[in-house]
């Protein structure tokens, strides 16, 4: 772990654990967003650019397990470990959110569903057993153009029972 | 019907002015099955056995040339052809194909004649073979319509099948048997012993033969994959992050770039200083482009600041800067000189209502951004006599021409990697995304340039769906609708895209009055007129085109009718409707949703209904009067598309189109200020979030007679659904979209 103050006086050169991985990265500006120096810089591009202004939620990652906009994270303010929808699980050992949205096959265009199982992921981990009114708060600042937000509600509901063990 | 005359003579101009258009080439060409393009470039020992199957001596891979926007087009035509083919989907690689000739959209000509969906008359039938000579000449390989399943259903399986048939023919030569006593299963073909030869041992023998040519397809009660729940081939790649878009192109020394467009779409580019831009921190180059500029660098995140810090001095709109002018130029086109198409005029509506109208009413649909998640982006790379073009398009062969003229590369040589879409709704059948990362990379030969439009570039250079008005006129008498008539204006969204692709677009534009003139109604007096306005504001076709409006005015219009009868929604439609499946649907809704069942206080319930694509769609919305303002609790979706390939695909395409009907209708317009779009991102151009989708509850119907694509026909009948049940439960008739200017959602 690092802190802020430090990357802040090395100036243009940030530090960010990612997926458990150390990276120093030299030579980036402290204020550019966490999205872009994981796409462009770092090459994980399971998070996406959908709008760039917390609009639409297709770049959300989890710092230290909670959900946050990558686009909105300065990349010299990021304060925790970072993990993206490539850290969650893979396609071999998904996540049991992944699991759930195989199961459904939830994704149409499937642009947004990175940050929809990272939202939903992070969502369980805070409220386990999510009632209706908590689905439609936590997963309603991710945007679906294709509209598969009735799977993604059931989705939701078997990941909360599989994580429960049910 | 009135006006036989008059179509017969358009029907034989289509037909003739194509034939003209071919003459250099013979009529005879068009019979000509093109190439297979597989065929060049082939690996050693590889079979091409159709231009759909490729089996080399390690893998099987089916070309699945309609692009993939989220739909499913890969699966299903991945499993059109596995069908008959004998292989699993997981034994099976998918490529998209090269552009060629040979996977031309036969389905598309259906929506370009003017008969109806519904009308099966030689007539008919024999202008759509006829406009299947052209687009086969054309070879416009497509994706577009809802015509992925229309055009492949027999074509794909037909291929997988000559494949299969193919193969046990060389399984017959190399072992000395009788092709009838082999059969197929999982890839490969299995011999009377029992013994397995993969097809992949067969592949080069096969080679050598001709393919075979009397094959039968299965009847639907043998199919194994087909009409059954599918795993879409894309569901674990995109449920964990490792599908490859084309925004996620990578490539060894890849730059990338922004772009800055004239705010006013189509303004010109007057002059720019990038002094300051090109000071900053990873900017590699500034360059000029038609009505912009484009900045490359080492990131995208610098290419997008550098953009903005570039200063530009932009000309004018080339239409109306402001939207008073696009709706006083659409109010001005209900005139004679401005009549593009009537064909639909029974009964006499002129003297019913020289008796008194009961109604006389106006409608508007505003512009309205596809916006797809994914923005729109390309990867070029200029070579030595050879560009690369890595991008998600509906248009390959276009895109393909288009590079090859702005570089002076011969099309051959110009090479297009066509990559999964992140949306599109009509956005990827248009390519300027394309055209604009080729002039930056020709700026900077043997590097990749990547091109990103930030959401602003991208919203606010849309091509957006059409704005529309319509006025409506009718007459009631016993508790009965009697006459109908409705006038629809709008520019032609045909001749602004295809204009843009240099091809004419002749001939009244049907997408005028799609979606309404076509209704499956006999109204005593019934008359549907189309309008041309003048070109506004480039528009471009937007899920289920014309449709998107006309659907919403035809189908609230005759909710209107009914209400001024004094008559039950649902039985009136049900009266007038002359089409089974038409009114199959319209039962099925009314069933779903209990209609006539007893409402809470503030509670309204509408049905909406169009015919599109040759689908008929009925939708019954219930709507709540809440203190936040009106909540969709349910929705209820009858669809007759024929024969359903994958329920769990179908279901979700069904709910898809229903969300982007409503939300649209709901929160959405794209209007003009000073000649720039005002809607720059999703927080003022928000479709539907997830707090405010209702329950939905799909029906599949497959009755029809020929099969039909489910992507576009949702779509048309929510706004009017959703309308007609605002309309039951508050007394309020909606006649704009967006509805929230008049209505709090809650
Ligand atoms: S890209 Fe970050 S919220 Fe849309
Ligand atoms: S699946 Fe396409 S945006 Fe959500």
């Amino acid at each position: 772990m690092f802190r802020p103050e430090e990357t802040a006086k090395r100036g243009r050169r940030v530090k960010l654990t990612v997926n458990g991985t150390g990276h120093d990265i030299k030579d980036v500006e402290p204020e550019m967003p966490l999205l872009w120096v994981l796409r462009d810089e770092l090459g994980l591009t399971g998070p996406k650019y959908g709008c760039g202004i917390a609009q639409c939620g297709a770049c959300t990652v989890h710092i230290d397990g909670v959900a946050v906009r990558s686009c909105q994270v300065a990349a010299g303010d990021v304060w925790g470990a970072v993990t993206t929808i490539e850290g969650l699980g893979t396609p071999e050992a998904p996540h049991p959110v992944q699991a759930a949205w195989i199961e459904h096959q939830v994704a149409q265009c499937g642009y947004c569903q990175s940050g929809q199982i990272m939202q939903a992921a992070s969502l369980l981990a805070e409220t386990p057993a999510p009632s209706d009114a908590d689905i439609d708060d936590g997963m309603s600042g991710n945007l679906c153009r294709c509209g598969t937000y009735p799977r993604i509600r059931e989705a939701v509901k078997t990941a909360a029972a599989k994580l429960s063990g049910g | 019907m009135a006006g036989l005359k008059t179509i017969a003579r358009r029907t034989f101009l289509i037909g003739s002015a194509a034939i003209v258009g071919g003459v250099a080439f013979g009529v005879y060409k068009y019979k000509t099955p093109p190439a297979n393009p597989l065929l060049d470039d082939l690996p050693e020992g590889a079979a091409a056995l159709t231009p759909y199957v490729l089996i080399t001596q390690q893998s099987i891979t089916l070309i699945t040339p309609r692009a993939d926007k989220g739909q499913g087009a890969i699966s299903v035509q991945a499993a059109l052809i596995a069908e008959e083919l004998d292989v699993e989907l997981d034994q099976i690689k998918t490529d998209p194909g090269p552009p060629s000739p040979a996977y031309y959209n036969t389905a598309l000509s259906g929506d370009a004649v003017p008969f109806r969906s519904t009308d099966d008359s030689v007539l008919a039938e024999t202008t759509r073979a006829v406009m299947d000579a052209p687009i086969k000449f054309l070879g416009l390989q497509i994706t577009g319509g809802s015509t992925t399943v229309p055009d492949g259903y027999d074509k794909l399986r037909m291929a997988g099948a000559v494949a299969r048939e193919t193969l046990k023919e060389a399984a017959a030569q190399i072992h000395g048997l009788d092709v009838a006593a082999l059969i197929t299963e999982r890839g490969a073909v299995i011999l009377p012993d029992g013994t397995r030869v993969p097809y992949q041992a067969l592949a080069s023998t096969a080679a050598t033969l001709e393919p075979a040519t009397e094959v039968t397809l299965r009847a639907p009660e043998q199919w194994r994959l087909l009409g059954k729940p599918m795993q879409r081939v894309d569901i674990v790649s995109k449920s964990t992050g490792t599908q490859d878009y084309g925004i996620d192109q990578d490539h060894p020394g890849i730059l990338h770039a922004a772009i800055r467009l004239n705010p006013a779409q189509g303004g010109e580019m007057r002059g720019f200083d990038a002094s300051e831009a090109e000071k900053m921190r990873g900017v590699v180059k500034v360059v000029p482009l038609p009505g912009g500029i484009g900045v490359i660098a080492d990131n995208t995140w610098r290419a997008f600041q550098a953009a903005l810090a570039v200063e530009v001095d932009w000309g004018p709109a080339p239409y109306p800067a402001e939207m008073d002018g696009h709706w006083t130029a659409l109010g001005e086109s209900f005139t004679p000189a401005h009549q593009d198409s009537q064909f639909r005029d029974a009964g006499d509506v002129d003297a019913a209502l020289s008796q008194g109208g009961d109604l006389a009413v106006e409608y508007r649909a505003p512009y309205l951004a596809h916006a797809p998640l994914e923005p729109v982006n390309a990867t070029v790379l200029v070579g030595e006599g050879r560009v690369d073009v890595w991008t998600g398009t509906q248009i390959p062969r276009f895109v393909q021409k288009n590079v090859a003229l702005l570089t002076g590369i011969d099309a051959e040589n110009v090479h297009i990697h066509a990559l999964m879409i992140g949306g599109s709704f009509g956005h990827r059948l248009e390519d300027d995304v394309v055209r604009h990362a080729t002039t930056l990379a020709m700026a900077m030969p043997g590097t990749p340039i990547k091109l990103t439009y930030s959401r602003g570039e991208d919203m606010t250079h849309d091509y957006p769906r059409q704005i529309a008005m319509a006025r409506g006129q009718g007459r009631v008498s016993n508790g009965q609708v009697e006459t109908f008539d409705l006038g629809i204006a709008m520019p032609s969204v045909m001749a602004s895209q295809m204009g843009r692709q240099g091809l004419p677009a002749a001939g009244p534009d049907l997408q005028i009055v799609a979606g309404a003139w076509d209704q499956p109604f006999d109204i005593a007096n019934y008359r549907v007129t189309g309008y041309r306005a003048p070109e506004l504001a480039p528009i471009s076709s937007w899920r289920s085109v014309g449709a998107s409006s006309n659907g919403f005015f035809h189908d609230c219009l005759l909710d209107e009718l009914i209400h001024a009868a004094g008559a039950d929604p649902l039985a009136e439609r049900l009266r007038l409707c002359n089409h089974a499946p038409s009114r199959a649907v319209l039962e099925a809704v009314g069933e779903m949703s209990n209609w006539g069942g007893a409402l809470a206080a503030r509670q309204g319930r509408g049905v909406g209904f169009c015919l599109s694509f040759g689908v008929p769609c009925a939708q019954v919305v219930e709507v709540s009067e809440t203190d936040a303002g009106i909540k969709i609790d349910r929705v209820f979706v009858a669809a007759d598309v024929g024969r359903i390939l994958d329920p769990v695909n179908f279901e979700g395409l069904v709910k898809g189109g229903v969300i982007f009907g409503l939300g649209h209708a709901m929160n959405c317009e794209i209007t003009y200020a000073s000649g720039a779009a005002e809607q720059e991102n999703f927080d003022s151009f928000p479709g539907m979030r997830l707090y405010q989708c209702p329950e939905i509850k799909v029906h599949g119907l497959e009755s029809a007679n020929k099969i039909r694509g489910i992507g576009e026909p949702p779509v048309p009948p929510a706004a009017a659904a959703l309308g007609n049940a605002i309309f039951a439960a508050t007394g309020t008739r909606l006649r704009e979209m967006p509805f929230s200017k008049f209505v709090d959602f809650a």
